[in-house]
């Protein structure tokens, strides 16, 4: 290996790093000036405070509310919060009736739309459709019929469902002040009469064919046309499981043979009609489409909602107050401080234990420092990442972790000194070795990283994610920071020649080698068995070392 | 030269050395003694102390006040309740002030509605109470131990191939398990309250731990892989030469390690007196310890003692009684 071709690596390393902050810098450049972000990270809501929204269920007359419904709410809420970005939300009952959300920062609409919305979906097949009315009558007249003129209705498509009762609901319903109070609570047996979201159209519509407890997943994005082009619309695109494919194909094959009115299904959302497309295809792949007048966010959020299931009940919004923090910034400032002063200290443990190589982890750990903090400032602008306190916690403890690295660098460095290398040629060996330790210990964190965050919700999702960075800086740091630096002044005198204040003083750590070809007799004096047997692993060692020493010998030369 | 260089020099020929591995019943005797403490005491004391966040509790609200401050509630629920009842006090729109507790009785709820108001200024209609649900609820609870279980069946899985053995995946396993149990004892045995920023901590100790046990092992499995028949050192030699290779390593990254916390937990405290931050720098500087020690003196003997019966091992180390040299001989991983 060429000694130029080295140094030219390193340099590119170097030059490498520099491009990743140029990147994390322009992108949180770019949030602030383009999307109202922030130069500095987000705090949860334990250090900062934020909102507090309570949640009532919106009741319809005589209901009550379980626990297991609220306890299965807030599980539901909590998911929804947390697939907003990782803020780390507190939610919580109150009193046996009331949801209590607490979430970092001011709620938008559509944030509060997210919560509290039911998001019960039900596909049902549409019986009789027409323009809403304007003014509806108060009442319609419902004609005396005998009970015997009641047909069993043979299918959920079927207009025998149509009794006068619901007909005459049906002649009065008025759309532009639709109650929707009981509409997700309605019987999923019997016909439904509502509206379409927008108010203009009133439906009459068969019981429940397919519910969306029969939903594996969600997804939004643009819905294709026939071509396979993009139309330009955002739709929800839905995953059944297996009943849920089956129900779904037998209702698109009876639908497509009827006619009119009859040959629509009708996707309500928490009571309404989002749309009511005509069926063209029996869909056998359990993958329908909905489309309506959706935005990409509003797209995104009920794909959210889908996933996660409906709320057992529907809420409104109580109360929302801002709210401060219950640890408080008196808490994280002097968490700062002591954590600071450590720092110091850990800075004063290196330059001891390594003299003048302490400063390279001293820079490292800087680079290390400014890097995370980038990095989370920049996932806090674009994902909605938060800092909690634990979140401070995991940062502080990654100090030891990202110094380890370099400990473990330098350790190997030393080890090859020890054995009579020359400095440059010691540093490509350790990091041979030291890399694969060092990759093989941060993937094991990077996998726990991995699995948490995918896996557990709340604030063990925000662990999950502080130590994926803090993991992902290590790394990059170690090889494109600390390595570079370590070839870089390998090639000083200062270094190379091993000065009493550079740390790598051959001679402090007893190397059994001097000079290019000369081996000084190990100083172990043998004395009893165990020692000699040491003795002899170390010789055996060395030779083995001078092997791969001669074989690197080419390369000193033209030095 | 520092001390520490000197040592390592010695440490790295051999010339010093500690026996870790062959002492090794003491260390599992002295880790099963730490790790049944921790248990029984925690028992014998009535078991964890889980805070609001896991079991719900009280909350009081003061509308309006004359003052707004947080303190007036915490030193009135302390006064009730007793000190370290650990109140979560937060101004609620501007106005009012929440005060969260454990769960209490019906006389203590009525009783710190009666005193917040004399505290705050306020007619007693002014503090209403009702009770909280968790905010950590069951399912995180759920969640969290179905993502470990998964997570440390896949890193023994990943750890059993990497080091080719799935011996060094249980020593690592044993010594993660050491580590909890301690740190979470710290927790029971001083009677502190478990808060999600606790729980976090322990998955902050249980990263560190294995992450400290790999780095070694990669030592052990670098030099018992070179270490074939014709080694001079046993299997068990071998291991602990490769332990004390790392010592130094181990001592400066625990150090480094331990320093930032240890400033938090000392200074942190003397600033702030008790509280969650506390409670979390001092569950991490044990948790770092213990997970130091438990690599060194727990999870390298123990994959000793699970190899070295086995004939390959038991091979090595054999010219020292018969000097056959087999070339190319089956390295042992």
């Amino acid at each position: 290996m060429a000694a130029s071709n080295v140094v030219s690596r390193a340099t590119r390393a170097l030059i490498w790093l520099v491009v990743i902050f140029a990147l994390l810098v322009g992108g949180n450049a770019f949030a602030v000036f383009g999307q109202g972000g922030s130069w500095v990270p987000k705090l949860a809501l334990d250090l900062q405070g934020g909102t507090q929204i309570i949640l009532e269920p919106r009741l319809a007359e005589g209901q009550t509310v379980s626990e297991e419904q609220l306890n299965q709410a807030v599980s539901i809420i909590r998911q929804r919060v947390d697939a907003s970005g990782v803020a780390e939300a507190q939610v919580s009952t109150q009193g046996g009736q009331n949801i209590v959300v607490g979430i970092p920062g001011e709620p938008d609409q559509a944030t509060l739309e997210r919560i509290r919305s039911s998001a019960k979906l039900e596909f049902r097949p549409v019986l009789i459709t027409g323009a809403a009315l304007a003014e509806p009558p108060e009442e319609a007249e419902i004609p005396d019929t005998e009970q015997s003129d009641f047909v069993e209705p043979q299918s959920p498509s079927d207009l025998a469902w149509i009794t006068p009762e619901i007909d005459a609901e049906y002649q009065t319903i008025n759309c532009f002040e639709l109650d929707t109070r009981g509409a997700n609570v309605a019987d999923p047996t019997i016909p439904l009469v509502t509206c379409s979201q927008d108010g203009l159209s009133r439906f009459i519509l068969g019981p429940v064919e397919v519910g969306g407890e029969s939903i594996e997943d969600a997804s939004s994005g643009l819905v294709p046309g026939p071509s396979g082009a993009s139309t330009g619309e955002w739709g929800v695109f839905i995953d059944f499981d297996e009943a849920g494919t089956e129900s779904f194909r037998q209702v698109t094959e009876r639908l497509i043979t009827l006619p009119g009115a009859q040959n629509q299904f009708a996707i309500v959302l928490d009571g309404r009609v989002i749309s009511a497309p005509r069926t063209l295809a029996a869909i056998t792949d359990g993958n329908p489409q909905i489309s309506g007048s959706f935005t990409q966010e509003s797209a995104a959020v009920l794909a959210d909602q889908l996933k996660f299931g409906a709320l057992p009940i529907g809420f409104q919004v109580q109360s929302s107050e801002t709210i401060t923090a219950t640890l408080g910034l008196s808490q994280l400032q002097s968490g700062l401080i002591a954590g600071l002063i450590g720092l110091i200290l850990v800075v004063v443990y290196s330059l001891f234990q390594y003299r003048l190589l302490g400063l390279v982890t001293v820079f490292s750990l800087t680079t290390a420092f400014v890097l995370s903090y980038f990095l989370i400032t920049y996932l806090s602008n674009a994902q909605g990442y938060r800092l909690s306190l634990a979140g401070v916690a995991g940062l502080i403890v990654a100090i030891g972790i990202t110094a380890d690295s370099f400990i473990v660098f330098f350790e190997r460095i030393r080890d090859e000194l020890r054995d009579g290398r020359m400095l440059d040629s010691a540093i490509q060996a350790a990091w041979k070795r030291a890399f694969r330790t060092i990759l093989a210990s941060d993937a094991v964190s990077f996998i726990a990283a991995v699995v948490l965050y995918l896996l557990a919700v709340g604030n063990v999702r925000g662990f999950a994610f502080t130590l994926g960075v803090t993991t992902i800086v290590d790394l990059i740091i170690v090889t494109l920071f600390t390595y570079p630096i370590m070839v870089l002044l390998g090639r000083t005198q200062f270094f190379s020649s091993g000065h009493p204040l550079s740390g790598l003083d051959p001679k402090a750590l007893g190397a059994v080698y001097r000079g290019r070809a000369r081996f000084r007799e190990p100083v172990t004096a043998d004395k009893t068995a165990v020692q000699k047997s040491r003795g002899e692993a170390k010789r055996r060692q060395t030779i083995a070392e001078r092997k791969a020493a001669e074989a690197n010998a080419p390369s000193e030369v033209s030095n | 030269m520092s001390m520490l260089t000197r040592f390592g020099n010695g440490l790295y020929t051999g010339e010093k050395s500690f026996d870790f591995v062959g002492k090794r019943m003491v260390w599992y005797l002295l880790g099963a003694a730490l790790v049944l403490a921790a248990i029984v005491i925690t028992t014998l004391r009535g078991g964890f102390v889980f805070g609001i966040e896991f079991r719900g509790g009280s909350e009081f609200r003061v509308s309006q006040p004359a003052q707004v401050v947080e303190q007036t509630a915490i030193d009135t629920v302390n006064e009730v309740v007793g000190i370290g009842s650990n109140p979560r006090v937060s101004i609620v729109g501007g106005d009012s002030v929440r005060v969260q507790t454990e769960q209490l009785t019906t006389e203590d709820t009525e009783l710190i509605r009666q005193e917040l108001a004399q505290s705050y200024d306020v007619p007693v209609n002014q503090v209403t109470s009702s009770f909280i649900g968790a905010t950590w609820g069951q399912d995180i609870t759920n969640q969290a131990l179905r993502a470990l279980a998964v997570f440390l069946v896949l890193v023994s899985a990943v750890m059993a191939f990497y080091f080719r053995t799935w011996k060094m995946s249980l020593a690592a396993m044993t010594a993660l398990l050491h580590d909890l149990v301690i740190t979470a004892g710290i927790y029971g045995v001083l009677g502190f309250e478990i808060t999600p920023a606790a729980v976090i901590g322990f998955l902050t100790i249980l990263g560190y731990s294995l992450y400290d046990t790999v780095v070694v092992f990669d030592k052990v499995r670098e030099n018992t892989s070179q270490d074939g028949e014709e080694s001079s050192r046993t299997f068990a030699e071998s291991v602990n030469l490769a332990v004390n290779q790392t010592l130094v390593r181990s001592i400066n990254t625990s150090v480094v390690a331990v320093l930032p916390v240890a400033a938090i937990l000392f200074i942190g405290s003397l600033l702030l007196g008790a509280g969650t931050l506390r409670d979390i720098a001092l569950a991490l500087f044990i948790g770092v310890l213990a997970g130091t020690y438990s690599t060194i003196f727990i999870a390298a003997p123990m994959y000793v003692h699970l190899r070295e019966n086995e004939p390959e091992a038991q091979k090595q180390g054999r010219r020292r009684e018969a000097a056959v040299v087999k070339p190319n001989s089956g390295a042992v991983r």
